[in-house]
């Protein structure tokens, strides 16, 4: 059965009569009122997402605490990676998405016109789950994100690319080779690449959708030393599939799920990864972590 | 039938399968090879300095034919430079821009049909539209404009086809670091696909440039004793000549003909190898 959705004339979705949030008992975050000063925190209240009549997330409340990894788990189809693409609104190139409720970044809402695409990408940095490097030098890669907003001098535009190399543990694998192709390197450098071209831009939060799925668990383990680094700098918010990796980086842990094709998918839980791990609230993350389905 | 029977039956027809489609596409290399081979053999002997440094003389039975590469060369440039922008930027709107709708299928129908239309009726088209309407006389500006619409439809379908080749990661990237959808075009997806843009290009200017139909009407001569001087100067063209020379001059030169379709050829060739070597290279340096 598809449920019927409507967008509203304020943008908001609205199905069977009433705001899709007011139909379902949200699931309360506590943690929404610490917001600080700090950048980077994401308040989403009432998410909503449909692919054209097809509601597929209903009703997200979340916040996303500043410098902090916030994983994103549950079984595939769950609606993570939709999620996701709703905090750089990169579900806008998709086209005929609609979303409804609000989400913010430090304070100001992304949602419409509100916020800039653009800009907010430039602020909200994404890396992919198989690694993508654009099929230019090592050093092009890097830059092409500071150039994309106008920095023309070398020197600054060196000092970025070294950086941003460095932060993604990069720096000492490659500094004698910046020229070189980005298709040169292995998989799980060019994985550490695009996360360095995403720091480039000076992102206050990074998403990671699976960013380590298509590596081996050298890379893998790489990647996560890098994560724990970044974390000091910057908001990560991650999707995986691979729950010890949610448990090993994150400090917060969301479990989605979508519990018939028929409904949409909603998030059961966010907690403290430790708790969610030892003593989640919910018996459904339970079955989830102890490997009884998904 | 034994199974054994129905196994060596199967093999034997598995050889002749072998052979018969081997013989044939071996033959196909005979023919252009033949086709080659006898337009040098032909040809060869025609090719001095004289040849490429002078005019016709005699109604083209004696001199050379530097007019003829000249005007060859700059309405084909001409045609390249009215084709490529226009080309490549219908093909971006197509793969990067153009909607789901009815109006996309009826630019992509106009298109096929456009690649389909007999070249005979391009020069009629020609003739209509650029020399007597648009009132440029015959002249390598209205011979371009013509070829231009016969070789469009090649470089709009290669520019498509090669930015289709272009995985969806690469623009998602760069979406994704704030560029906009046209940064990402001109910065990222063209460059990348530029190398088949570019040998797709060429053949189809390849092909412009050994039309005679589309220019018969539109600006060729048989003869002319200087070179073209600018784009509404009338010129001579190698694939003209050629038909020129043998449909209108008693006692044409056999050799001088077959030298001026060495040249057409040899032109030809030489920038679809480097195309074709060029691509090699940029795909060695790129593999997705």
């Amino acid at each position: 059965m598809v449920t019927p959705v409507l967008v509203s004339g304020d943008g908001t979705l609205v199905y069977n009569g009433g705001p899709v949030s007011a139909t379902v008992p949200a699931v309360r975050d506590e943690a929404i009122d610490t917001t600080g000063d700090a950048r980077g925190s994401f308040s989403l209240a009432g998410v909503s997402v449909a692919y054209g009549k097809d509601l597929v997330i209903e009703g997200v409340d979340m916040h996303i605490p500043p410098q902090a990894v916030t994983a994103l788990i549950g079984p595939s189809g769950c609606g993570k990676s939709t999620l996701l693409r709703c905090l750089n609104r990169m579900n806008d190139e998709l086209g005929n998405v609609h979303i409804g409720g609000t989400i913010t970044l430090d304070g100001q809402s992304i949602m419409g016109k509100a916020m800039d695409p653009v800009e907010l990408r430039m602020r909200v940095g994404q890396v992919f789950q198989r690694p993508n490097p654009f099929p230019m030098s090592i050093y092009d890669n890097v830059a092409y994100g500071p150039r994309t907003q106008g920095v023309r001098r070398r020197g600054e535009l060196d000092g970025l690319v070294e950086e941003s190399l460095k932060g993604a543990a990069l720096w000492e694998e490659v500094k004698k080779s910046l020229k070189k192709h980005a298709f040169e390197l292995s998989g799980g450098q060019q994985q550490r690449l695009c996360i360095a071209r995403a720091l480039a831009t000076k992102p206050e939060v990074i998403l990671m959708d699976e960013p380590a799925s298509a590596l081996d668990p050298i890379s893998t383990q790489q990647i996560e030393d890098t994560i724990a680094e970044l974390k000091s700098s910057v908001t990560i918010v991650i999707v995986t599939h691979n729950m010890q990796q949610a448990a090993r980086i994150s400090d917060r842990t969301a479990f989605m799920l979508r519990e018939s094709l028929e409904e949409p998918a909603h998030l059961v839980e966010i907690g403290d990864t430790k708790k969610m791990f030892t003593n989640p609230d919910d018996e459904r993350t339970e079955s989830y972590i102890t490997g009884r389905f998904g | 039938m034994s199974r054994l029977g129905r196994t060596r039956q199967a093999r034997t027809a598995e050889a002749v399968a072998r052979v018969l489609t081997g013989t044939v596409a071996l033959s196909v290399v005979a023919v252009a090879l033949f086709i080659f081979v006898y337009i040098v053999y032909n040809g060869i002997g025609a090719l001095d300095w004289t040849f490429i440094s002078e005019v016709p003389r005699d109604r083209g039975r004696e001199g050379g034919i530097l007019p003829v590469i000249v005007g060859t060369l700059y309405v084909t440039l001409t045609t390249a430079a009215l084709t490529l922008p226009i080309g490549v930027l219908a093909g971006v709107y197509l793969a990067e821009y153009a909607p789901r709708n009815f109006t996309t299928r009826a630019i992509r129908l106009a298109i096929t049909n456009m690649a389909g239309v007999p070249s005979i009726v391009y020069g009629l088209f020609g003739l209509a539209a650029f020399v007597l309407l648009a009132g440029f006389g015959r002249s390598i500006i209205a011979a371009a404009l013509t070829l231009t619409c016969m070789t469009l439809p090649v470089v709009i379908t290669a520019t498509e086809e090669a930015l289709r080749q272009i995985p969806q990661d690469l623009r998602q990237a760069s979406l994704a670091l704030g560029a906009t959808r046209l940064r990402t075009i001109y910065k990222v997806v063209l460059p990348a696909a530029a190398p088949g843009i570019i040998t797709g290009s060429i053949l189809g200017l390849a092909r412009a440039a050994g039309e005679t139909a589309p220019i018969l009407f539109t600006g060729a001569v048989f003869q002319m004793r200087r070179l073209p001087d600018g784009l509404s100067s009338q010129f001579m063209s190698l694939p003209y000549h050629i038909y020129a020379q043998v449909t209108s001059v008693p006692g044409w030169n056999r050799t001088l003909v077959w030298g001026t379709a060495f040249v057409l050829v040899a032109g030809v060739s030489i920038v679809s190898v480097i195309a074709a070597w060029w691509r090699s290279v940029q795909r060695r340096k790129v593999k997705w």
